[in-house]
């Protein structure tokens, strides 16, 4: 039935401190969840205070300094740098957004506490495992289904019909959405998530795409899509902007308009 | 959940599950459509219920003697009995693992709803056909 407390060895102990280098002026302690699945001991908050007046103005300065200068043990994803890869998509002061686009200073309170995407196994310190969502998005079978032959040279598409599309792709599933959504915690192996359905909407609604029915039969599924409860956190965090709640939501009104 | 270093089930695999249902629109626009009927119908009910506390056992049973109000009424319990029903269903998938426990919990939903809805419409009957007992 329901679980509501953590597994013995899943509870997070008091850590490591860090203090900040003598001479530093401007001074904030950073509270970063710490674990390594292969060793045998349990999850841990280590507190770094750090000198931010020594990096730049993002989380992930703070986080490449710490594992610079401080403890290089510290095991975070980046690429990009600039949010278009979604590699560093985390937990940040109780909100999941990217560490590369997120200032520090926008977080309040004394102590920033910083873990990784929530509901997802560790694999270690702030990466989370997102073997099984990166599934799920292949399962809707991301790329255009034709039957026509392909034309010379392209599948043409009006204006219109291209501007629906915007708004969707510039998603760059970072799955901040999908760990944020209590349907994907309690189901997340059943429930697609947000990111998967705004995906599966992106698809369903190109004019150029010629499977839109199979699309929605694999997609009508009390789990796969109608585990969303409308509750709003996957488009407060998206730190695209996006709205996936309203792709799902459309969703929803295709299922209809097919039966009515 | 399973955790996936106990298994060899690969993540596709694993993300299929058993496929799609192909059902959940039909659960969908009952929802809506017995939420919907009870919006006036609620409110007319409130009234009722008002109404009716304020006048006494006698006034009570004359009140639901009138063909429109033990109408409403009924309408009232079914469409609120589907609708509790369809919600219940919905926090117990949620909620519950374990294809026993979350299927029994399902057809105790269903079982207590439908005897809900069945006393309701009897007692009205009762009353509105044969007056008070
Ligand atoms: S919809 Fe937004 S939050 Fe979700 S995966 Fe895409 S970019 Fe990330
Ligand atoms: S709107 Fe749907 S997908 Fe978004 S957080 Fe809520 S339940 Fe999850
Ligand atoms: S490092 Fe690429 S999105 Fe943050």
């Amino acid at each position: 039935m329901v679980q509501l407390a953590l597994p013995k060895n899943s509870r997070v102990g008091k850590g490591r401190h860090y203090p900040a280098p003598a001479g530093a002026k401007r001074v904030k302690t950073f509270r970063i969840y710490r674990y390594d699945p292969e060793g045998s001991e349990n999850p841990r908050w280590d507190t770094y205070d750090v000198d931010v007046d020594a990096c730049g103005p993002m989380l992930l300065d703070v986080l490449i300094l710490i594992k610079n200068t401080v403890d290089p043990t510290l095991t975070f994803r980046r690429s990009c740098r600039e949010g278009v890869c979604g590699s560093c998509a985390m937990n940040i002061g109780g909100r999941n957004t990217l560490a590369c686009t997120h200032g520090w200073e926008d977080t309040p309170g004394k102590e920033i506490q910083v873990s990784p995407l929530p509901s997802q196994p560790v694999v270690k310190d702030l990466v989370p495992d997102l073997t099984l969502f990166y599934a799920q998005y292949a399962s809707i079978e991301p790329w255009l289904h034709t039957e026509t032959p392909e034309p010379q040279k392209e599948w043409p598409q009006t204006p219109e019909d291209r501007s629906k599309l915007d708004g969707l792709y510039e998603c760059i599933l970072c799955a901040c959405c999908s760990t944020s959504c209590p349907s994907y915690w309690w189901n997340g192996e059943k429930y697609l998530g947000p990111a998967t359905l705004l995906h599966a909407y992106r698809w369903l609604i190109d004019s150029r795409d010629e499977a839109t029915g199979d699309r929605l039969d694999q997609l009508e599924d009390p789990f796969k899509l109608y585990r969303c409860h409308t509750i709003m956190n996957c488009a407060q965090v998206c730190p695209k902007g996006l709205n996936p709640a309203k792709a799902i939501a459309e969703i929803k009104k295709l299922m209809v308009e097919r039966v009515a | 959940m399973t955790a996936p270093s106990q298994s060899f089930r690969t993540p596709m695999s694993r993300a299929r599950g058993l496929g799609s249902a192909k059902h959940g629109v039909g659960h969908f626009i009952a929802d809506r459509v017995s939420g919907l009927a009870l919006i006036p119908l609620s409110i007319w009910a409130a009234f009722a219920g008002l109404k009716v506390a304020a006048g006494g056992y006698d006034m009570a049973i004359e009140w639901l003697s009138s063909p429109l109000n033990a109408v409403l009424l009924g309408l009232f319990m079914v469409a609120g009995f589907i609708h509790l029903r369809l919600a219940i269903q919905v926090v117990v998938e949620d909620y519950v693992e374990g294809f026993v426990s979350k299927s029994a919990l399902l057809i105790l939903n269903y079982f207590v709803c439908v005897l809900g809805a069945a006393l309701g419409v009897f007692a009205i009957l009762k009353v509105a056909l044969l007056g008070a007992f």
